[in-house]
């Protein structure tokens, strides 16, 4: 639709959590904004899945929350990085790279599977 | 680590549920109101800015949705719910939740109880090592396939055999033990020294018996019961070592056995001692007082090892033709030796409690089957309203593990009880020999039948409606939801359950019959004397004091006299062994002037005083009884009982001809005296034997009966008769004091015990398929109250109603009473040894099984008839 793609699934809780190591904590509105910009818009995500992905980080103990005061003094929930979870974010992103350089070079014209 | 966290935090998130949905609806609105705010920042009307930024989040319900079941366990949360959603429904309709558990912990109280007994019999090993090796080797002669085994021909048998690693013998005995406060007679078994070696059983304290300990001429030790130790030598570890007088003698303690021993022949015997084959009948080929258990060697079958034995007892035949004459051998294994009379009894009983269990099973089934029908639109309606069909099956599963939880757990404590009950009422002598009983208890292999029974039963309560329900027909259901008309499926199914569970009824109630009628033809049965108002005690002389027989003679004499001087006391007797009792203590009998070639004429021969007849007021057919005259002193005399007279002296006066033993040794000649009526030596349902009857005072012994006719009650005298015997001789042992009645009575306490039980599990049965009918019935008609109000309408009687419904009801009592009668001859004939002068297919009691049937299930079917005969056609037909 209009263009836009879809968020792949287990794609997005790297994506947040990136978001978070690279902005510092932040609430859900602020994660998903800073998604959607660093994809140039081009993905089209559903703000609700969110939070529930959002969640399992915490139960998972890669970030903590905590209520605070927006920029714009909302009270809203940030959502801070833990150690835990820069290890996860490190070695989530390290074995991303590894796939997407395999397909890259499965699907590149010239690359030959063998 | 991370997956057990977030699993572990899940967990916890069953709880707190409405605060953490508040948070994220908190969340969820800040998100909105800072979207909202850019929004507008970027140039959008307040209202469009909003409406942009709840867009943008989606189906809130959906985030709501993934978010809780992210939080918590969805198969629990679910589950739980299910739960309370069952628990709220079986409270709802407390009537049917009480029926159906009720009946539920009936059935699982008495199969689970019947259960734990034949665990504790049959399927409990023997207390020894390896005891599927071990077997109980005896002789076998005509008269009983087990008989005891001689001395000699146990030594020969030791000696020959090629198929016992050992064999060893025991014979039962009992002593008078020198106690503060008296002589007390203990039970005690001699055995051969080897015998606990060949049970593999080790004393838990002290020494076994040592090789060579059961010599002649051996000292005398003894080894005792844990219960003896513990009762008479506090537990004590220097009980080893102590010496005890038994019968006059001093024997040695030198061992203690382990706790968990028992040994059923043995009954409640205190002390083991080695047989040092002393005694005169050790001494004959003839003289049968023992009983062989051996340890089958590595790879020898009990087929195996009767052929050996059998060939072996041939070759004693040959080699002995006097004394073994059709002395054959028995070789059978040790568990069925003891258990082999109660197995299928216990196993009956079992058979009868799953009976009951499934009609209780069938009962709840059929209720849950009704319920299922009445429930068909509030399926349909969660079923339109997104609940998945999975979702609705385990709602169901979910309310029958609720129902079998319950009804289970209720069983198992009813089964507790019932087991205490029946323990209670078995009797201190009986149950002496079953000690295997006493084991019996809530055991890891009675839960876990009451756990497969309960498992069963869940599966069947969860399937029942299942099969009613065809979940994707949810806009039937809606439809129809209020429409009367009777599932199909139900009329078919659930009837023909009703007619099942009337069946099984049927076969209870015959099976009750039949034992309750062999009951009743036991306690008819001719005993050949008067057992009221006889009071009986036996008394037991020490060995030492009364080695010559006119030491014990004169005992009796005045023990005779002095009871018949007791007030209300109209006369008094002796005899060795008590009527009702048990055939056996025979003794081979040969006639003087009639042909003989060697056989064995066995007689049951028993030893009586002069008044002993006239007191049990038994017949006296020609001659006379015997009188003080007859003494050691005077030429032998016997009194001959009818059965002997007719078998052996068929047209003949018997009386003045001469008998005497296998060789008419001079010294064994007697000549007959008299002829008496039969009377019972045996047990009731055993048969009439031959028998002869010696005086005492030519044949005295230590141990006899001393048998009392009062004209009072019998328990006033018994005091009396005891204080008596220790006037005479202090020393002197007395046991058994009772009444003649109850040990006549006693005799038939397996029947009466078997007969109560199972009449029990056919009342309950009749109860609950009686019930169930009524609930078949009932719910037709409430089913069918709008076609009664159309019949009505058009005319119909009410008389025709009435019919309508009885004839519902009879075709199914029909069925069931059908089926249930031809099976029920089976089950008879199964059990038919159970039975006592009466045939599996006794007319009278299958006839009246059915009667009591129709008349039941008349009943239960009259009320719903009489509400549909009284349906009032107008409102039955505004009612839709």
């Amino acid at each position: 639709m209009n263009g836009k793609t879809d968020v792949w699934q287990g794609t997005l809780a790297l994506m947040a959590l990136k978001t978070i190591e690279s902005l510092g904590p932040l609430h859900g509105y602020g994660i998903a904004r800073r998604i959607e910009q660093t994809s140039g818009n081009v993905l089209s995500l559903n703000y609700g899945t969110l939070y529930p992905a959002l969640l399992k980080l915490e139960q998972e103990g890669s970030i903590t929350a905590e209520w605070g005061l927006s920029e714009n003094n909302r009270r809203a929930k940030f959502y801070k990085l833990t150690r835990a979870g820069r290890r996860q974010l490190e070695r989530e992103a390290r074995e991303w790279e590894r796939v997407t350089e395999i397909l890259a070079r499965f699907l590149s014209p010239s690359g030959d599977p063998a | 680590m991370k997956r057990l966290r977030a699993a572990l935090l899940r967990l916890t998130g069953l709880f707190g549920k409405q605060s953490r949905e508040r948070e994220l609806a908190d969340e969820l609105e800040a998100h909105v109101q800072m979207h909202t705010d850019d929004n507008i920042r970027a140039g959008m009307e307040p209202a469009q800015a909003r409406r942009k930024a709840m867009l943008g989040l989606g189906s809130m319900e959906a985030t709501r949705q993934a978010y809780r079941e992210r939080s918590t366990v969805p198969l629990i949360e679910n589950t739980m719910q299910d739960l309370r959603f069952a628990l709220r429904q079986l409270r709802k309709h407390l009537g049917f939740t009480c029926t159906a558990i009720l009946m539920l912990a009936l059935g699982m109280g008495a199969s689970v109880a019947m259960f734990a007994f034949v665990d504790a019999a049959l399927i409990k090993p023997l207390p020894y090592q390896n005891p599927t090796r071990l077997v109980e080797a005896t002789e076998s002669i005509a008269l009983f396939g087990r008989a005891n085994l001689s001395h000699l021909d146990y030594l020969d048998w030791k000696r020959l055999n090629e198929v016992f690693s050992s064999l060893d013998v025991y014979t039962g005995s009992g002593f008078l033990l020198n106690t503060p406060t008296g002589t007390e007679p203990v039970p005690a078994l001699k055995v051969t020294d080897g015998f606990f070696r060949t049970l593999g059983v080790v004393p838990m304290l002290g020494r076994d018996f040592y090789a060579g300990e059961d010599r002649p001429g051996a000292s005398r030790t003894a080894i005792l019961s844990y219960a003896s130790w513990q009762r008479r030598f506090g537990g004590n570890r220097d009980t080893i070592g102590k010496t005890v007088s038994l019968g006059g003698n001093p024997y040695v303690i030198v061992g203690v056995l382990p706790k968990e021993f028992h040994f059923a022949p043995g009954g409640r015997t205190e002390f083991w001692v080695t047989d040092h084959a002393d005694d005169s009948c050790e001494k004959r080929r003839s003289c049968h007082n023992l009983v062989g258990v051996a340890r089958l060697k590595d790879g020898v079958s009990i087929e195996a090892a009767l052929a050996n034995m059998q060939s072996i007892a041939k070759q004693l035949e040959l080699q002995y033709p006097g004394d073994n004459r059709g002395q054959g051998a028995s070789v059978i294994s040790l568990s069925e030796a003891f258990t082999g009379d109660v197995q299928p009894i216990l196993l009956m009983l079992l058979g009868g409690a799953g009976l009951l269990l499934l009609i209780a099973c069938v009962n709840v089934s059929s209720l849950l089957l009704v319920r299922s029908e009445n429930r068909r639109r509030e399926i349909a309606v969660r079923g339109a309203l997104g609940a998945s069909p999975a979702r609705l099956v385990r709602q169901f599963i979910t309310e029958s593990l609720v129902l079998v939880a319950a009804g289970s757990a209720l069983g198992v404590a009813a089964a507790d009880g019932a087991m205490h009950l029946l323990v209670s009422l078995i009797s201190q002598d009986q149950m002496s020999n079953m000690p295997f009983l006493l084991g019996l208890g809530m055991n890891r292999h009675v839960l876990a039948f009451a756990a497969v029974v309960a498992l069963l039963a869940a599966i069947l309560f969860s399937l029942t409606p299942l099969i009613r329900l065809r979940l994707n027909a949810v806009q039937e259901g809606l439809a129809d939801g209020s429409r009367g008309s009777a599932g199909t499926v139900w009329r078919r199914f659930g009837a023909n359950l009703v007619a099942v569970e009337l069946a099984m009824t049927v076969v209870l109630l015959v099976g009750a019959g039949l034992l309750g009628k062999s009951l009743y033809r036991l306690m008819q049965v001719n005993i050949g004397f008067q057992p009221d108002h006889l009071a009986t005690i036996h008394v037991v002389l020490p060995e030492v004091g009364y080695e010559k027989n006119e030491k014990v003679e004169a005992f009796a004499a005045e023990a005779l006299a002095k009871t018949s001087a007791l007030p209300g006391v109209r006369s008094a007797g002796i005899i060795n062994i008590l009527p009702v009792s048990s055939n056996g203590n025979t003794d081979w009998i040969r006639f003087v002037g009639k042909p003989y070639h060697g056989e064995h004429n066995e007689v049951n021969q028993r030893d009586a005083s002069p008044d002993y007849f006239k007191t049990i007021e038994a017949k006296l057919l020609a001659g006379r009884y015997f009188t003080n005259d007859d003494d050691a002193a005077r030429p032998l005399a016997v009194i001959i009982n009818q059965s002997l007279a007719k078998r052996y002296f068929p047209g003949e006066n018997p009386i003045g001809k001469k008998i005497g033993d296998d060789d008419l040794t001079p010294n064994s000649i007697k000549q007959i005296v008299g002829v008496v009526a039969d009377v019972r030596d045996g047990s009731l349902d055993s048969q009439l034997m031959p028998a002869v009857y010696y005086p005492f005072s030519q044949d005295p012994d230590t141990f006899f009966a001393l048998v009392v006719r009062t004209s009072q009650t019998e328990q006033s005298i018994l005091p009396l008769l005891t204080a008596t015997i220790h006037q005479i001789d202090p020393r002197a042992g007395t046991v058994d004091q009772g009444t003649m009645a109850e040990h006549v009575s006693a005799s038939g306490n397996l029947h009466r015990s078997i007969a109560w039980v199972v009449g029990g599990f056919a009342a309950l049965a009749l109860l609950l398929s009686i019930v169930g009918l009524y609930g078949v019935i009932a719910y037709s008609v409430s089913q069918r109250t709008r076609e009664i109000g159309v019949r009505m309408a058009l005319g119909a009687q009410r008389g025709t109603v009435y019919r309508l419904i009885l004839t519902e009801a009879g075709w199914l009592t029909m069925i069931g009473m059908g089926v249930g009668l031809v099976s029920a001859i089976g089950a008879a004939t199964l059990v038919s040894n159970l039975l006592f002068g009466i045939r599996a297919w006794d007319p009278p009691t299958l006839a009246g099984a059915a009667a009591l049937l129709s008349i039941a299930a008349l009943a239960g079917s009259y009320l719903p008839a009489r509400r549909a005969a009284s349906v009032n056609p107008v409102e039955a037909l505004r009612i839709e």
